[in-house]
C-alpha cells in the first residue's frame, strides 16, 4: 500500500482486502468516515488513511419493525431525513461532536462514526445510548476478516454481543462496514420548562426530581450564563443568566397534563417558563448540536458522574481550577471548559474527579496537549490488561487507528 | 433429549476430587461448601432438566473476596468453574460438569445501596430479579427487565444471559439497564466495569460481559438502573380469526407511532391451556390473542387504548376487551406469565426462544405448524409480538425416547427457520448447551472464531462454564490452535 494515501473502498470486500494487505505489511492506518471528529482523541501518527466515506446507502428500513440498516459511510443526515419522512427518529439523538473541534465538515458525520464513538445526545437520559440502539454490525477486524455480530431483530442473545462491544472503540477494534439500529416513533408534541438563574446545586436537584417523576422527561440541561449567550435563539441567548431546561415529549393530548404535574412538582425550585413545540425543538436542536460549547477553542472536558454528585464535583473543581461548567443528563454529564494550559487542566481535574468516582475525557484541545496527556480516562491496570488483550483479539498487528484512545492500543 | 454431547471430563481432575475439596475448605468457611452426594444432587441440573451432571463440589461463597480466592485456586489447579444463580436456565446454561465446581451466588443477595436521585441500585448478584424491584417498590421505583422466572431467577443469571421479559419492548433488556459490574476474573483478579454513571469514556466492556453466559468472569455486584413507576398501566385483549390479522394489527399500531409497554401474542392452543389455568377471561374461539399494555395516567391510558381499539378495527377483531380493574389486569397477566407452568401441567414441553422479523410472522407460524405436524407433535405458541421473540412450546412425553428425539429435532428445525427468516436462535434464553451446535446456522467460522478470541481475553484457559455457547468441534479446534 502507499503511504500518505487515502483509500476510499467502495465496498466491504475491497475494504477487507485493503486491511488484510496493511496487516501483512504491518502498516498502521487511520480509520475514518468523513473525519468530522478527527481532532478528538489522541493524535494519530499514521500517514495512510482508510475511509468508509464511499460505502453509502440505507440497506434496510422497516418502519413497523422499528429497524434500519445502513452502510457505515452513510451520512447521518441522510438517515435522519428518511426517518423524519416516516415520523421516526434515532431515539438516542446523536450529539454533534463534530461541531466542537474543527474537524472536516465535508459530507457530515457518518452513521459508522456515530456508533464508533457512541455519540448520544440529550434524550440519552431517558431512552439510552447509541450503543443501546445498535442491534447488529458487520465489520472488518485488523486481520482483514469480515465479522458479523447481532442482526436485525430487537432481541438477540445468540453468542457474545460484539456489536455493542465495538461501539465506542473509535475504530481501534474493527472497521464498521454496516450498522443495524433500532429506531422509534417521533413524539407528536414537545414542550419545555425553563428555570432562570438557578444555582448549580438547585438545578441538579430539579433535574433529578424531574427524572424521578413518572412523566418521562426526555432532556435535562443546565447552562451557565456565558454558555447561554452562545445559543442560536436570540431571545434566550440575551437572557444573560443561567438557564435550566427540561423537555417532555409525547402525544399532544398528554402534554398539558404532564407539564401541569411537573409544574406542581417543581414549583419549589423557582418560577417556571414554558417553551411551546416549535421553540422547544429549536432549543433542543442547539443542545444536541452542542451550540453552547462552540465558538471557543479553549480546552473542553466531558465528565461522566452519578447525577447527584454533579454539582458537588463542579464546586470542588472550581475551588482549584478556573472553569465553566454545563450539565446534561440530570447532572450526570458535565461539560467543563478551562482556560488554555499546557496540560489543559488535566492534573487538577483528574485528581478531583477521582474523589467522585467519575470519568473524564478531554474532548477539545490542541494536538500538543492531546499527545501529552491521557485524553480518555486512565484505567486501573487490571482494566488496561483486558483492553490490551481485547485489542490483540481484534487487531493483533495494531494497525487500526493505533494510539487513538490509549498509547500502544 | 439426550442427544447433546457433553464435554469429556478430565480424568486427572476427577482423581483429585478430595484434594480439591480439602483445598477449597481452607479458602472459605466449611458451611460454604457442599460436598456430599445428596447435597450436590440439588445442583446437578437447571431448567433444561433432561441433562444432569454431578459436579465435583458446590461452593456457596458470601463475599467477593471468597469468590476471588476460590477462582484463583481453581485457576492454579486447572479446575473448571460453573457459575450458578437460581438454576432457571432453559438452555442448560447452568448445567454443571463432572470435573467442575459449581459456584453458586445464592448467599450473596444483599442490597448494598439505593440512590433515588441518581436512579440506581447496587446489589449483590445472588438477589432475585423480583427482589430488586421489591426493594425499591415502596418508593415507586422498579427494575425494568422482567423475565417470566423473575420470582426465582437471580440478577447474576440475568446478566449472564442478558435476560429480557414481556416489558422490554419499551424498557430494553438487561444490557440496557446495567450501569456497572464488579467481576472476579478466573485468575482471581477483581475488576470493576462501568460505575454509577452513564457512558464512561474508553472501551465499553459491559456489553461483552453481559450475555456471555458466565464464560468471562463471575459477576458478584451490579449497579442497576431503576425507573420511576408509570402512574398506571392497563392491558387490553384483542382476539383475531387469524395470526396474520393479529400480526398486521401489531404493525399498524407501531406505524401509528404507538409503542406499547408490552404486546404479547398467544395462539389457540396456548389460549386454551392458560385460560383453564388462570381463568383470565381469555376468548376460546379465536385463533390469536394479543395482550397489549399501555402506561400513563387514567386519561392517557383511556386515550391510548381507544386509539389501539380504532386501529384494530381494520383487522376485524372477534374479541375486544379492556381491563376494567386492577384484579382483571392481574388475571390477564397471570394467565400469560404462568403460561409455561400451565402447559407444564398437561404435558412435558420443550420451550424455544427464536426471534423473527415481525413481517415474517405468518410464514414463521405456518412453518412451525408444518414442522411439528411432520414430527407428529403438538405445539402452543406464545410470543413477545412487539419484538418478534417467539416461544413455541413443543409438547412431548419425556418418558418416550422417540418422542423426545422428535421434539429435539423439531426444535432445531424451528430455530433454523427463524434464522432463515432473518431472525436469530435465541432472544433471551441464551445458547447454553442446547443451541450450541446451531450457532453455525447463524454465524460462519470467522464470526465464531472472533467470539472465541474475545472469550480468551477474559478466560485464556477456558475454565469458566465449559462446553457451552460454541459448537464443541469449533471449541476444540480453536483451543488446539492457540495452545
Amino acid at each position: 500500500m502507499y503511504v500518505n494515501e487515502t483509500y476510499l473502498p467502495s465496498g466491504e470486500q475491497e475494504l477487507a482486502a485493503l486491511i488484510a494487505q496493511a496487516a501483512g505489511e504491518k502498516l498502521p492506518l487511520e480509520i475514518c468516515g468523513n473525519r468530522t471528529k478527527r481532532n478528538i482523541g489522541r493524535p494519530l501518527q499514521t500517514a495512510t488513511r482508510v475511509s468508509t466515506g464511499q460505502m453509502r446507502g440505507i440497506t434496510l428500513y422497516e418502519p413497523t419493525e422499528l429497524v434500519l440498516s445502513a452502510k457505515a459511510g452513510t451520512p447521518l443526515a441522510e438517515i435522519e431525513a428518511l426517518l423524519e419522512k416516516n415520523n421516526q427518529e434515532l431515539a438516542f439523538e446523536p450529539c454533534h461532536l463534530d461541531q466542537l473541534s474543527g474537524g472536516e465538515q465535508q459530507g457530515g458525520a457518518t452513521i459508522g462514526g456515530v456508533f464508533a464513538v457512541n455519540a448520544s445526545g440529550p434524550r440519552r437520559v431517558l431512552r439510552g445510548s447509541a450503543r443501546d440502539h445498535l442491534i447488529g454490525v458487520r465489520a472488518v477486524n485488523g486481520m482483514g476478516e469480515i465479522v458479523k455480530s447481532g442482526g436485525r431483530v430487537m432481541k438477540n442473545v445468540t453468542g457474545y454481543d460484539l456489536a455493542r462491544g465495538i461501539a465506542g472503540s473509535w475504530g481501534t477494534l474493527a472497521v464498521l462496514t454496516e450498522v443495524t439500529m433500532k429506531v422509534l416513533p417521533k413524539a407528536e408534541d414537545t414542550r419545555s420548562l425553563l428555570f432562570l438563574n438557578l444555582p448549580d446545586e438547585g438545578a441538579v436537584n430539579a433535574m433529578c426530581r424531574a427524572m424521578g417523576s413518572p412523566f418521562e422527561v426526555s432532556g435535562t440541561v443546565h447552562l451557565p450564563a456565558s454558555f447561554v449567550e452562545r445559543l442560536s435563539m436570540p431571545d434566550i441567548a440575551k437572557l444573560g443568566q443561567p438557564v435550566t431546561a427540561l423537555r417532555i415529549e409525547n402525544f399532544a393530548s398528554s402534554l398539558d397534563y404532564r407539564t401541569g404535574r411537573l409544574h406542581e412538582a417543581l414549583q419549589p425550585f423557582g418560577a417556571i417558563y414554558e417553551l411551546d413545540d416549535a421553540r422547544s425543538r429549536a432549543f433542543w436542536r442547539d443542545i444536541r448540536n452542542l451550540t453552547f460549547l462552540t465558538g471557543s477553542d479553549w480546552p473542553l472536558w466531558r465528565i461522566s458522574t452519578a447525577p447527584d454528585k454533579g454539582a458537588k464535583l463542579v464546586s470542588a473543581l472550581k475551588a482549584q481550577l478556573e472553569c465553566t461548567a454545563a450539565y446534561e443528563w440530570s447532572g450526570g454529564l458535565i461539560w467543563v471548559e478551562v482556560p488554555p494550559a499546557t496540560d489543559s487542566g488535566a492534573a487538577v481535574l483528574r485528581r478531583i474527579i477521582a474523589e467522585f468516582g467519575a470519568d473524564a475525557m478531554l474532548v477539545r484541545a490542541n494536538a500538543t496537549s492531546r499527545a501529552a496527556i491521557d485524553v480518555f480516562q486512565p484505567l486501573p491496570e487490571v482494566n488496561m490488561g483486558l483492553i490490551r488483550r481485547l485489542k490483540e483479539a481484534f487487531d493483533p498487528q495494531r494497525i487500526l487507528s493505533p494510539g487513538r484512545m490509549y498509547a500502544g492500543i | 433429549m439426550a442427544g447433546i454431547a457433553i464435554l469429556k471430563p478430565r480424568a486427572d481432575i476427577l482423581g483429585k476430587r478430595s484434594a480439591i475439596v480439602n483445598a477449597l475448605k481452607k479458602l472459605v468457611p466449611a458451611r460454604c461448601i457442599v460436598e456430599d452426594e445428596a447435597g450436590r444432587r440439588a445442583f446437578e441440573t437447571d431448567a433444561l432438566t433432561a441433562y444432569k451432571q454431578m459436579p465435583l463440589a458446590v461452593v456457596l461463597p458470601t463475599t467477593t473476596e471468597e469468590v476471588s480466592r476460590v477462582l484463583s485456586f481453581c485457576h492454579l489447579a486447572g479446575v473448571r468453574v460453573v457459575a450458578r444463580g437460581a438454576g432457571t436456565s432453559l438452555c442448560g446454561g447452568a448445567l454443571p460438569a463432572e470435573d467442575a465446581i459449581v459456584l453458586g451466588l445464592s448467599r450473596m443477595n444483599r442490597v448494598l445501596e439505593v440512590n433515588l436521585e441518581s436512579r440506581y441500585i447496587r446489589v449483590e448478584t445472588g438477589i432475585t430479579n423480583l427482589g430488586v424491584s421489591r426493594s425499591v417498590a415502596p418508593t415507586n421505583f422498579f427494575y425494568a427487565p422482567d423475565p417470566s422466572s423473575q420470582l426465582a431467577c437471580t440478577i447474576g443469571g440475568n446478566i449472564a444471559m442478558n435476560s429480557g421479559g414481556a416489558h422490554c419492548l419499551k424498557y430494553g433488556v438487561t444490557v440496557n439497564n446495567v450501569l456497572g459490574l464488579k467481576m472476579v476474573m478466573m485468575n482471581g483478579d477483581i475488576v470493576e466495569l462501568g460505575g454509577t454513571h452513564l457512558d464512561a469514556s474508553g472501551y465499553d466492556l459491559l456489553p461483552l460481559v453481559i450475555g456471555s453466559e458466565g464464560q468471562m468472569g463471575i459477576v458478584t455486584e451490579a449497579t442497576l438502573r431503576i425507573l420511576r413507576n408509570a402512574e398506571g398501566a392497563r392491558p387490553m385483549m384483542l382476539g383475531f380469526d387469524s395470526s396474520e390479522a393479529a400480526g398486521a394489527c401489531v404493525s399498524a399500531i407501531i406505524a401509528q407511532g404507538i409503542v406499547p409497554v408490552a404486546i404479547e401474542f398467544m395462539d389457540k392452543p396456548a389460549i386454551k391451556v392458560c385460560e383453564e389455568f388462570a381463568h383470565a377471561g381469555y376468548p376460546l374461539d379465536v385463533e390469536a390473542l394479543l395482550i397489549i399494555e399501555v402506561e400513563g395516567s387514567e386519561a392517557e391510558i383511556a386515550n391510548l387504548l381507544g386509539q389501539i381499539d380504532r386501529i384494530a378495527w381494520d383487522f376485524a377483531p372477534k374479541f375486544v376487551k379492556r381491563s376494567e380493574s386492577e384484579a382483571e389486569s392481574a388475571a390477564i397477566w397471570k394467565g400469560r406469565k404462568a403460561a409455561f407452568g400451565a402447559i407444564g401441567r398437561i404435558s412435558d414441553y420443550y420451550c424455544m426462544d427464536g426471534v423473527i422479523p415481525l413481517s415474517k410472522l405468518t410464514q414463521a407460524l405456518s412453518g412451525i405448524a408444518e414442522i411439528c405436524a411432520k414430527h407428529r407433535l403438538q405445539v402452543a405458541n406464545i410470543f413477545h409480538a412487539g419484538d418478534g421473540n417467539l416461544h413455541p412450546l413443543i409438547l412431548y412425553n419425556a418418558n418416550d425416547p422417540d418422542e423426545k428425539a422428535r421434539a429435539e429435532l423439531a426444535g432445531e428445525e424451528i430455530l433454523t427457520l427463524c434464522v432463515e427468516l432473518g431472525g436469530c436462535l435465541t432472544g433471551e434464553h441464551g445458547v447454553g448447551i442446547e443451541k450450541r451446535e446451531l450457532m453455525s446456522t447463524q454465524f460462519n467460522d470467522v464470526d465464531i472464531a472472533q467470539q472465541m478470541r474475545v472469550k480468551s481475553v477474559f478466560d485464556p484457559d477456558w475454565l469458566l462454564n465449559p462446553g457451552k455457547v460454541f459448537p464443541l468441534k469449533a471449541q476444540e479446534a480453536f483451543l488446539a490452535r492457540v495452545r
